[in-house]
Formats: structure tokens, C-alpha cells, sequence
């Protein structure tokens, strides 16, 4: 745990005796200090490319007032820094006053341990992991022309501070370990790219030498894509597989269901609340409380619990995510979303883990029901236009599918659908559900947050897959 | 007030004194300090300000041929001693690689000229909430806009860059933005577009008016939109758009990705790769240029390159590190392009609207869908249909798609060049690329 006040010549009487007379007459608000410590060792081109630790520490100052939020931040923790935030703040808020609402729900649970991962594992021997999957893969298959080995570890501490003094703290370990390996064969060349990753030491996710199979993991993904042929272009009948391929739940229909966006009107979603938005048998939540998940936190950066929140229930939209600051505008509470990338940014309501929950069919039965069209394993990245409700996402590995047989590799395409409808035109829910290895960051107005998705798999009765095949 | 040059090159010389006596052959050290404020309307009030105020520090420490990093916002002497122990400490247990090195002594920059990249003007909030509020007001004048949200952000920065071979130096920019986006809502949609205006000195930034006029327009023709069969068109690139076609351009001539093999331009140099009418230009002293710059990330001299001559590829973005492993002098690079553009063509945009009977006009396209290694691409898209040089109807939910090794050569190229960002591109037309639809 970080002592945020040995650091300068800001004692904690002092923050608190600021935060709580700069947020008297506001509505909400809070000091959030932060330290992180992280790390980040690449191999590239047979060689270690880069070594970087880096070290981060600072405060975000916020006041809530009505509708107006106002936010100053800066990485000098003194006492002269705070006054001025202070100052700031109070000089946005001037002619708005509010009422300050103390409530803030308590829990004992937690989610992680207390470690800091780049201790607990020495420099060398995360050389020595990066070195033996170079040498792996080199030497696994004359066609492998680049491998790229990547750690990433991070411990980051935070306080929240409230008017009144109540102070909330969290310290959040997190580990990314990642392989990407690109293949030649006949003038061709594709990549393959998979990680592992999640809130434990390096250690918990690499026993019983588990690099070897994210390594085969991303040579077999790429040995795919060299068979691979053009994509088909049109509307068709896709099935997805179980795990990373729920980024389009979290794209369709996860972004759409944040409480600012429905707040503002702004999301294809706003009005639909307690109608039927996807097929019976479809269940989604935003859980932040499963162990160790890259999505996972025991508070959020408002100091609220995380919570296991029903967003769509058999087919019907029931919940919201919410910080406080939409909460209390929408006359509802805080379901733990509150989120920031680090302390220079504001909070917003963000997913943690997003999951379709498990149904009753199998695969294979959904495969065998479709005349043409595509199963899609894997991807890359989504993105999603809010307002109009129109999202893609790009297929890393996929298959055509004809006559109820999977036919051959196809090229990474781009898939485009519509959130609120594409729920709809789920036939089949698998009994498969899976989570995914921990690779994801959720992009939202310039913030990326560690984010988790799961689901079984599915198919959905009409998508445009984006192929260059007419 | 952002921190002056003298407080910067204390901290970066205290960085550089520390390496050596601990043991380090070479080192450099980048001290930067950013203040920024922003204001943020929607519906026509104040919804949030925010106001940051930043420090930034990073040191390579080299021992012959090893080197590693550290980057910290903490730049009490006390933790920055910590820190370069640290940073020294890594770097004598990382493997040698043969490549690392500051970069050559007579590269470096010698003569600093002035851009004119900061202008010191202080645009109070007071002043930034009047230019929303006119803003916004301009933006909903029309009954279908049913949201509105903009924001004007202030800027001022200052950093320098020192190394262990004598070089110091740095200098301060500034940036004004200002951004609009506007909701549209009739019976059968509700649609997002915007408009933004990003420069170096305040009195460039474009009418408040202009701006929320512009960003609803945008949006209200969007409403009601079709989705198009599945066929093989021309495609016509708004300009918002086909600059992006440069930036990905850039990054498949970084001299990292043709250093590993992973790009689709790889060996590709003195041969065709664009259609031959067309010339890319990377220009890095123009004044109040938004990507200008008197150096590299490096402090390497970076003058004009001409990346593509009548569609021949002539240049990659070359740094140290990755010149030295392809046998190649920096060019000043590292940290990529600085203001690319291609130059325009000669044809006018109502010529290439008119220039097929029936196109699609592209004004957004969402995804990830650009692959270097290969060159495939393929995104989401929204547009309009156009037929004999007019918007015929919008159209979304669908995608492109091609390959750029094709598209880069069915490029043709409007006259219509304008230098508002740091990559800029006149309106482009591709043919022969595949629309997926219904």
C-alpha cells in the first residue's frame, strides 16, 4: 500500500481538511491519488528489444455539481498543488451549489492479492522465458520469420479521499504476457498473435512451462491464415466461437448500455429499457467480482464495491452500467462502473468482465445448420458507433462454412452489424461458455481500461461479413 | 505557466551527471512539462472543465552496447536517483545488441529556427464557455439536432531533449482545439457526425459559427440512411478519410517494420508502389505546422523527404536504431512523419465526383481493418451513394474492402489540398474495391 503523504510536505489533516471544504456545497466529488510502478520487456527480431520501468504518481481532484463536473489533476502531490486544484475546482463550480451525498456502500470482498508482479519475478529469468519462446518458435518450423515476446506487469495503488475524511484504498496487481509470430511460405506472409494475462503473478498464468502453449497457440493461427482465401462479401449466417469472440457483445450492445450515453439520449438504447432487445435465452452481465480477471476490481475508482450487474435478462434490458455521477442523474445507484484509466483522466461508466451466459445447444448442431456462411474463431480488434448503433470488429481466424461442413480458412475480414438489432437474430446459444485468456483494453474517449469478455458460442442468422469475394 | 528552459535543462543535465558517475557509457534524457484546460458544453451549458498540469520524464542508460529505460512523472531528485539506479541496474544485465546507440554526432540538429509553433496567448475559460456557447447555438438551430456536445481545449508545452554527446535542446509549442459533435434523430434513425479545428495559435482555429454550423450539417444529411447490395464501385475518400490512407502508408515504410520484414512494402524501394501521378511529401518546418518539428525524438536534424516521387517509393522514415540494422543513415524519423501530405492532383473534386456515373462517397469508416504485413483492409463504413456528381441518399452498415497494394495504384487525386492537420490529403478516388452490403 502507498503512503501518499510522506512524499511531500502534505499531511493527510491537510488533504482532508481541503477536500472536504472544497466539496461542502457539491453534490459529489473526491481526491483520488494514485502511484503505479510499471514494466514492459519486448524481444523483437531475435534480440531484446526494449527494458522500460516506469514509475508514475499524482492526484485527480474532482467536484460535482448538478450536472457540471468539474476536474484538475497534476503529478506534484504538495500541499500547493491541492490549493490550486482547489482553487480550480471551486472557480468552475462558483454560481452551482449542491448537496453532498455521503453514501457509499462497503465490502470486505476482494477480488486479488496484494503483490507487486515485477518483484516477484527476477528481470533475468523474464529474459530467459522471452529468449526460449524465440528459440521455440525458430526453430519449430523453417517458415517462421519474426517472433515478438512481450511482458508487461503493473502494481498500482490508489486512495480515494471524501469529503469527511473517509478514505477507500485498492492496490491492483496486473500481468500481460504476449507472443505474435509471423510465417512465410511461398511469398505469403501472416501473423499470428496470442497472450495471456490477468490480476495474479507471471508466474500463476507460465507454470508447468504454459508459454509453450500460447506460442503453438499463435503459430497455429497463423499456419491458418496462410491457407487462407478471400473473404465472401454479403449478408450471411455466422457462427462465433466460445471466449474472445464476446468483444462483439461488448461492442454491440455493452458500449450502448453505459449509463452517460443513455443518460445524454445519445445511445441507440436509451428508450428500450425493460423492452426486448435479443432473442429468449440470451443473458448478458457486467461482473467485476470473478478472481483475478483482467476486468475484475474489489473497488472501482469511485470507491464503490464492483458488483455482478444483469444487464440483459432472457431477452429483456434491465440494467444500466452506472458511476455515481450518472446514477444520481438518473435516479438510480452506482453499479460499481465508475472507471479511469489513471489519475490525469475523469471517471466514466466503463465494463469490467462482459459475458453471454451458457445455453443448452451444441456447436456442432449450429454448424450443421448453416447452408453458407462463416464460423469466426478469433479477433482482433472491435469499435462501435454509439448513436447509430453500427459496430465492427475484424476476424483474425475464420473458416467458410458450406452445406453445414467447415470449409476452408478465410482472410481477415471485417464484420458489421447493428447493436440493437443483432441480439435479435441469435438462433442458438451454445453450452460452451468461456472466458478469454485476458488480453483486452477497452477504448473510450481517449482512456483504455483492462476490460474481460465471455460467452459460448453462437450463431447469429444475418451479419455483413466485410470479404472482397462477390 | 509551463516550466521554463532553464528549469528543464537543470533537471535533464542532473539526469545525465547521475548516469555517468554511476557507471553509464552513454545516456539521454527527455524532460517535458504540459499544462492543458479544458472545457466541455453540451445542450448549450457548461457540463465539465478540467484542468491538468503535468511533468514527464525518460533516460536510456547505455553500457557500450546495452541500454534500457525508465519514464517517471516524478522529478524529485530523491526518486529520479532511484529511478536511473534502477534504469542502470537493467541495463547491465540486458543482452548486447549490436544496433543500440545514440545517434551519430554530425546528424544531430545544429541550428534551431523558429516555427513559430507557440503562441502564448492565454484564452481564459470565461473566453473558451463563450466560443461553446456561440457554438453550440449555430449547431442546433436546426429542430433535428437533439444533442450537442463540444469542447475547446488550451495547450502549452515545453520539453527538452539532452543527451551524453553535447546535445540540449528543446523549445515550447503550443495548441488551441476546438470540437463539435452534433446527434440527428428523424423517424427512422438518430446519427453522430463532427467537426473539429485543431492549430498552434489561437487566431487559426476556425469561427465558433462555422464550426457548429459545419458539424450539424454533417449530421442532419446522414439521417435516414440505406443499406446498398453487395458490389465492386468506385469509392471516394472524404478528405477526413483518405489522409488516413497516408498514415497507414507511413507506418508500412517505418524503418522498424521493414527492418523485421513485417511490412507489405518491404524491398519495394525505387519501384512503383502508387499510381504515377502521385507524389508524398513529408515536410517537417512548416511554420505553425501542427507536426513540425526542429528534430527528431532523437535530436537528429529531420529535413524534407520526398517519400513517393510520381508513385516510385524513394525514402523510409528512418531512426537510429533501425537505419544502422538496414545499413542507413537516420533521417530523422524517429518518432515517425512530421506533416505528410500528397500532393494534390489535377483534377477538381465536382471532376471526380462527376467522374463515374454512380460512386460511394465515404465519410467515416470504423475497425481496425488495415493489415501492414499483407496489405489487406477492410472496414466499416458510412457514406453516401453518389450519381452524376451528386449525394444521392446516405448509406451505412456496410463495409470496403481491397487490398493496398492495388488501391495504392487506383489512386486518383483532387485538387483540393488544404494543410489543416499533420496529415493531409485531398479527396481520393479508388476504383475496383469491393462494397459488402445486404
Amino acid at each position: 500500500m502507498s503512503d501518499f503523504f510522506n512524499k511531500s510536505d502534505l499531511t493527510r489533516q491537510d488533504a482532508n481538511k481541503i477536500v472536504s471544504e472544497t466539496l461542502n456545497n457539491c453534490d459529489d466529488g473526491e481526491l483520488y491519488l494514485e502511484e503505479s510502478k510499471s514494466e514492459s520487456i519486448l524481444l523483437d527480431d531475435n534480440k531484446i528489444k526494449s527494458s522500460n520501468y516506469s514509475s508514475d504518481l499524482g492526484f485527480g481532484f474532482r467536484a460535482i455539481s448538478n450536472e457540471v463536473v468539474a476536474y484538475s489533476y497534476s503529478n506534484e502531490i504538495s500541499k500547493d498543488s491541492l490549493k490550486n486544484s482547489s482553487e480550480n475546482l471551486k472557480s468552475t463550480l462558483k454560481s452551482i451549489k449542491g448537496t453532498y451525498n455521503h453514501e457509499i456502500p462497503k465490502s470486505n470482498k476482494k477480488f486479488y492479492e496484494d503483490i507487486n508482479p515485477i518483484e516477484q519475478k527476477t528481470l533475468d529469468s523474464k529474459l530467459q522465458v522471452l529468449n526460449k519462446v524465440n528459440d521455440f518458435l525458430r526453430k519449430k518450423d523453417g517458415s517462421v520469420k519474426q517472433v515478438t515476446a512481450s511482458f508487461a506487469g503493473e502494481q498500482k495503488s490508489i486512495e480515494i479521499i471524501r469529503s469527511g475524511g473517509e478514505a477507500l484504498t485498492d492496490v491492483r496487481p496486473l500481468i500481460r504476457f504476449n507472443v505474435s509470430v509471423m510465417l512465410e511460405k511461398n511469398g505469403r506472409k501472416e501473423t499470428g498473435v496470442y497472450g495471456i494475462g490477468g490480476r495474479q503473478s507471471y508466474d500463476d498464468y507460465l507454470k508447468n512451462d504454459n508459454w509453450k502453449n500460447v506460442c503453438e497457440e499463435a503459430f497455429r493461427i497463423a499456419s491458418v491464415n496462410l491457407e487462407s482465401k478471400p473473404a465472401p462479401a454479403g449478408e450471411m449466417k455466422v457462427v462465433l466461437g466460445p471466449g474472445w469472440p464476446a468483444i462483439l457483445i461488448h461492442e454491440a450492445i455493452g458500449h450502448g448500455l453505459e449509463g452517460d450515453f443513455n443518460r445524454k439520449k445519445t445511445s441507440a438504447f436509451h428508450d428500450l429499457m425493460g423492452e426486448k432487445v435479443a432473442s429468449e435465452g440470451v443473458t448478458i452481465v457486467d461482473d467485476g467480482t470473478i478472481d483475478n480477471r483482467r476486468g475484475s476490481l474489489t473497488i472501482d475508482d469511485e470507491g464503490t464495491p464492483t458488483e455482478r450487474t444483469v444487464l440483459i435478462e432472457n431477452g429483456i434490458l434491465k440494467n444500466f452500467m452506472q458511476d455515481r455521477h450518472n446514477a444520481r442523474l438518473m435516479n438510480t445507484r452506482s453499479t460499481g462502473s465508475g472507471r479511469r484509466e489513471n489519475y490525469r483522466h475523469i471517471v466514466l461508466p466503463r465494463m469490467r468482465n462482459t459475458m453471454m451466459l451458457s445455453g443448452n445447444q451444441t456447436q456442432d448442431e449450429m454448424i450443421k445448420s448453416v447452408d453458407k456462411g462463416i464460423f469466426a474463431v478469433s479477433f482482433g480488434g472491435g469499435q462501435v458507433d454509439i448513436t447509430s448503433g453500427k459496430f465492427v470488429f475484424n476476424c483474425t481466424e475464420a473458416y467458410e462454412i458450406n452445406n453445414g461442413k467447415i470449409g476452408s480458412p478465410i482472410k481477415g475480414a471485417t464484420l458489421i452489424g447493428d447493436g440493437p438489432s443483432i441480439l435479435k437474430e441469435v438462433s442458438m446459444v451454445g453450452n460452451d461458455m468461456m472466458l478469454d485468456p485476458g488480453i483486452g483494453t477497452c477504448g473510450k474517449a481517449g482512456q483504455g481500461v483492462p476490460v474481460g469478455v465471455a460467452q459460448p458460442s453462437i450463431l447469429i442468422d444475418k451479419m455483413t461479413v466485410g470479404g472482397t469475394k462477390l | 505557466m509551463v516550466k521554463d528552459q532553464e528549469f528543464l535543462k537543470s533537471k535533464a543535465s542532473y539526469c545525465l551527471d547521475l548516469a555517468k558517475k554511476m557507471g553509464a557509457t552513454d545516456a539521454s534524457v527527455t524532460v517535458g512539462h504540459s499544462i492543458s484546460e479544458t472545457v466541455n458544453f453540451r445542450n448549450k451549458s457548461l457540463e465539465a472543465s478540467d484542468r491538468s498540469d503535468g511533468l514527464a520524464l525518460s533516460i536510456e542508460t547505455y553500457l557500450g552496447k546495452r541500454r534500457s529505460s525508465i519514464s517517471s512523472s516524478n522529478l524529485l531528485d530523491e526518486n529520479i536517483k532511484t529511478l536511473i539506479e534502477k534504469c542502470f541496474e537493467t541495463t547491465k544485465i540486458t543482452p548486447e545488441d549490436e544496433f543500440n546507440s545514440l545517434p551519430d554526432k554530425n546528424l544531430l540538429a545544429k541550428k534551431i529556427s523558429s516555427l513559430n509553433l507557440y503562441d502564448e496567448t492565454r484564452f481564459e475559460n470565461d473566453k473558451k464557455i463563450k466560443y461553446l456557447k456561440d457554438l453550440e447555438e449555430s449547431a442546433s438551430t436546426n429542430n433535428q439536432i437533439i444533442n450537442t456536445e463540444s469542447s475547446f481545449t488550451e495547450n502549452k508545452s515545453n520539453f527538452i531533449l539532452a543527451n551524453s554527446d553535447g546535445f540540449c535542446d528543446g523549445y515550447k509549442t503550443s495548441s488551441f482545439a476546438a470540437s463539435c459533435v452534433t446527434v440527428a434523430k428523424d423517424e427512422n434513425s438518430m446519427e453522430r457526425d463532427y467537426e473539429f479545428s485543431s492549430k498552434r495559435h489561437l487566431s487559426d482555429i476556425k469561427q465558433a459559427t462555422d464550426l457548429g454550423n459545419k458539424a450539424a450539417k454533417q449530421t442532419i444529411r446522414k439521417l435516414s440512411p440505406k443499406k446498398i447490395g453487395s458490389e465492386k464501385i468506385s469509392i471516394i475518400f472524404d478528405k477526413r478519410i483518405s489522409k488516413g490512407m497516408l498514415s497507414v502508408f507511413a507506418s508500412a515504410i517505418s524503418a522498424s517494420a521493414i527492418a523485421r520484414g513485417t511490412s507489405f512494402l518491404r524491398d519495394k524501394i525505387d519501384q512503383q508502389v502508387f499510381a504515377n501521378s502521385i507524389n508524398v511529401i513529408d515536410k517537417p518546418d512548416i511554420i505553425k505546422g501542427m507536426g513540425s518539428q526542429n528534430f527528431d525524438s532523437e535530436g537528429v536534424n529531420s529535413n524534407t523527404l520526398q517519400l513517393i516521387e510520381n508513385g516510385i517509393l524513394k525514402n523510409y522514415l528512418v531512426d537510429t536504431y533501425n537505419g544502422k540494422k538496414l545499413n542507413l543513415e537516420s533521417n530523422g524519423r524517429s518518432g515517425g512523419t512530421t506533416n505528410l501530405y500528397f500532393e494534390k492532383g489535377n483534377i477538381s473534386y465536382e471532376d471526380l465526383m462527376k467522374k463515374n456515373s454512380r460512386s460511394l462517397y465515404i465519410t467515416e469508416t470504423i475497425g481496425h481493418g488495415s493489415n501492414i504485413v499483407t496489405g489487406d483492409y477492410s472496414v466499416g463504413a458510412t457514406g453516401f451513394l453518389v450519381e452524376d456528381g451528386e449525394f444521392k441518399y446516405p448509406v451505412n452498415e456496410i463495409t470496403i474492402a481491397g487490398n493496398f497494394k492495388d488501391m495504392f495504384k487506383n489512386i486518383t487525386l483532387a485538387n483540393d489540398l488544404e494543410f489543416e492537420y499533420s496529415v493531409n490529403s485531398p479527396t481520393m478516388m479508388i476504383e475496383g474495391m469491393t462494397v459488402a452490403g445486404k
